[in-house]
């Protein structure tokens, strides 16, 4: 066991993550609730207010900043807790330290209007070399952070030879295995965008960039996914008493998601020109293997949920159900995730689906698909699973649990509005990524008008309810007595881990695997555009 | 590893499932041949009015009685900005971008592209109902987006 003192080290490095997590969503709700009245135009925006540079804001907050800091934080915690050992907590600080600079950087260079190019930086818009610079270092922290996991890892093998790592450790780690691999392409194409923005080089090819872009930008979307999932099979079973379904299937579960995440970017890329149809096949192919993980997890939650039930001497569908925890915000949080979740894979399937992204390529019915998704499921597990372990980091009982439980419903509620509105709007032909969608009363762009304001009353549901997550981690810190026990523990599988055959506790070989895979998947459309690179363009501010 | 029974069924849905939807694709892809754009031709930007037939953008009438309809996509504009085609023709669209990355969308059609500075998109659409069409940039290009639009009136 560690000490006391010891703990209270390591929960502070958790603490500066999950808290720094906390403002970025906080930030990003406030601009994305503008988004959402500007776009139904019900606010006639002030002549200061730069709908694009907001939206900036907003993707990079959430998706990259959001996101990121809550499983960097999540993942330090759960290796920490599971891994007790003496240890110097230099690397954990480092790797948030250089986040939160990257971070900053950034986001100065977007709100002084000199990086204006949404979180996905499409060149040849040409943001300021210090914006390119802020996400590379958010990146190079993570890469901090994942060493500081596998360090544990070699650690726990060195000490325990033979013996399984603890499961919810493997999920962490298979996460990070997941996550350099996937990040290895958005550093490539810094190494290019960096020297031309200074100027050094004159050009950069467009479609190059792009590749690496989503090389990276699919698997982002996975390292979300891993991040809720970690707490779906570890965290939310001891909210009902339950076990893990299987040990075996769960590293399973992870390391399909290790080797299928990352060769599939080219889904995002079907519209483009300069990639034939056959690569752009390749990927709807692996596209749809890695939903497979997906499905196992699905069984297994309701698997665990119903043996559960079993034990308690209940039965059947209904009996399940209501045995539930759903007064409690951390379960009810991630099974409103859950339902969601179903949802947004329906929608996924129709945008992984070759020629039927035709429909709904940037669309606003993408803008519905991706918040049913990580601003659904994700996010709502992420708030669950911090109602869950800030007390356990600060021994302060959670502010106002009812509360938490008023925040979780909102945002369902609220999230089913918003998405159903906009996922409607976008068939209707209604554009993602666009102040204003009037058109100077064009007939067209009537018919999709009151599902913007639908849309938008949704996003105000939204907001309300992370201003009330926040409204309850801030209390929960300013809460005096220390009622709270810190001890932690994690969900045990139902079948003992000694079953599970030794291909599935390996970690690092299959990193090497994926590489390949992902090599493998690149090399024909990265070797048809490098035979015939064309145009380099030398950058605009068109902003 | 035991693997319980009702999970083996559940996989062997799923992935069956998943293979049903993959040959409709296939079906559509190969049969049909419905494929998403994926011009490989390229063009340069910076010669985009030497380059014909990007110099002059536009309607042609082919002697099959389809047509091709060339546009150039720049900040914040398209070239042509009105079109005019009669009902129940289909259309060859071909467009490319003079500078950064623009979209190229016409809701309620199959037109749904993206134009990117150096290469030549393409995709075709018969217009079996007549009416007035929005063509949107559907990508963010800059600080006018929300203006880059044109019309095709189809009658
Ligand atoms: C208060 C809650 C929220 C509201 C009202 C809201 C609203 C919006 C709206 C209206 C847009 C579309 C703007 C456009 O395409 O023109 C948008 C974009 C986006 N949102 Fe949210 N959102 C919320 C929460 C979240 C959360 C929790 C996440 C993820 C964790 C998220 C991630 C994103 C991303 C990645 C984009 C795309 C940005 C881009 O296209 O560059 N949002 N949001
Ligand atoms: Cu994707
Ligand atoms: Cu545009």
């Amino acid at each position: 066991m560690v000490s006391d003192l010891q703990l209270r080290r390591e929960n502070r490095v958790v603490i500066a993550h999950i808290y720094t997590a906390t403002a970025a969503i906080a930030l990003g709700a406030i601009f994305g609730v503008f988004q959402g009245f500007a776009r139904a135009d019900t606010i006639v925006a002030p002549s200061w207010f730069d709908y694009y540079r907001i939206l900036t804001m907003h993707g990079v907050l959430m998706a990259l900043v959001f996101t990121t800091f809550f499983i960097t934080g999540l993942s330090l915690f759960v290796t920490y807790r599971s891994i007790p050992r003496e240890r110097r907590l230099a690397v954990g600080w480092f790797g948030w330290g250089l986040m939160l600079v990257g971070t900053a950087l950034a986001a100065v260079t977007i709100i002084s209007g000199n990086a204006t190019v949404l979180y996905t930086f499409y060149a040849p818009m040409k943001a300021s070399p210090w914006f390119y610079i802020g996400a590379t270092l958010l990146v190079l922290g993570t890469w901090v952070v994942a060493f500081e996991i596998f360090e544990n890892i070699n650690y726990f093998r060195k000490n325990n030879p033979g013996a399984p790592i603890p499961l919810v450790v493997f999920c962490a780690g298979a996460t990070f295995v997941m996550w350099i691999v996937a990040t290895l392409g958005v550093v490539a194409e810094m190494c290019l965008l960096i020297p031309w923005a200074f100027g050094w080089t004159h050009g950069i090819n467009v479609l190059l960039t792009r590749m690496f872009f989503w090389y990276f930008g699919h698997p982002l979307v996975y390292f979300w996914i891993m991040g809720a999932y970690i707490i779906w099979y570890n965290i939310i079973p001891t909210r009902y008493g339950g076990n893990v379904f299987s040990d075996g299937l769960t590293r399973l579960a992870f390391i399909m998601l290790i080797l299928l995440s990352t060769p599939v970017g080219i889904h995002h890329e079907f519209m483009e020109p300069g990639i034939s149809t056959t690569w752009k096949m390749l990927h709807t192919l692996t596209t749809y293997g890695v939903a497979i993980p997906s499905f196992i997890t699905a069984f297994a939650i309701f698997a665990s949920f119903e043996l559960a039930a079993i034990a308690r001497g209940r039965r059947g569908f209904i009996a399940t159900v209501r045995g539930l925890p759903w007064n409690d915000p951390t379960f009810s949080s991630a099974a409103l995730g859950m339902i969601l979740f179903i949802l947004g894979g329906f929608g996924g399937l129709v945008n992984a689906s070759y020629s039927m992204d035709t429909v709904i390529h940037n669309t606003v019915w993408i803008v519905g698909h991706f918040h049913v998704t990580v601003g659904g499921p994700v996010a709502l597990t992420f708030l669950g699973a911090a109602y869950w372990m800030i007390p356990r980091l600060t021994g302060r009982a959670l502010w106002k649990p009812h509360v938490a439980l008023f925040q979780t419903r909102m945002w369902f509620f609220g999230m089913l509005i918003m998405s159903f509105s906009m996922h409607y709007a976008g068939l209707l032909g209604a554009p993602r990524r666009t102040a204003e969608v009037g058109y100077l009363g064009a007939t067209t762009a009537n018919v999709w008008q009151p599902y913007m304001l639908l849309a938008a009353a949704g996003g105000f549901f939204l907001f309300v309810s992370i201003l009330t997550f926040v409204a309850v981690a801030l209390g929960t810190l300013f809460q005096n007595a220390k009622t709270e026990s810190m001890d932690v523990a994690f969900a045990t599988p139902a079948q003992p881990a000694t079953e599970t055959p030794l291909m599935l506790q390996r970690l690092y070989r299959w990193g090497v695997v994926a590489l390949a895979l992902a090599i493998l998947a690149y090399a024909g459309p990265l070797g048809e555009l490098l035979r015939n690179p064309g145009y380099l363009a030398p950058g605009m501010r068109t902003w | 590893m035991h693997i319980h029974r009702y999970e083996r069924w559940w996989m062997t849905f799923g992935i069956a499932m998943l293979v049903v939807f993959l040959l409709m694709i296939g079906f559509a892809a190969f049969a049909d041949n419905i494929n998403p754009p994926s011009g490989l031709q390229q063009v340069d930007p910076q010669k985009l009015s030497q380059t014909p037939p990007f110099d002059k953008p536009g309607l042609r009438k082919l002697p099959n009685g389809t047509y091709e309809a060339y546009y150039v996509a720049e900040v914040f504009n398209f070239i042509p900005a009105t079109l005019s085609v009669p009902v129940g023709s289909k259309v060859t669209f071909y467009v490319t971008s003079a500078d950064v990355v623009h979209g190229f969308f016409i809701p309620r059609t199959d037109i749904n592209m993206m134009a990117i500075p150096g290469w030549v998109n393409t995709q075709s659409h018969t217009f079996t109902r007549s009416g007035d069409y929005l063509l949107i940039c559907h990508e963010y290009c800059g600080i006018g987006h929300q203006n880059m639009f044109a019309r095709i009136a189809v009658h």
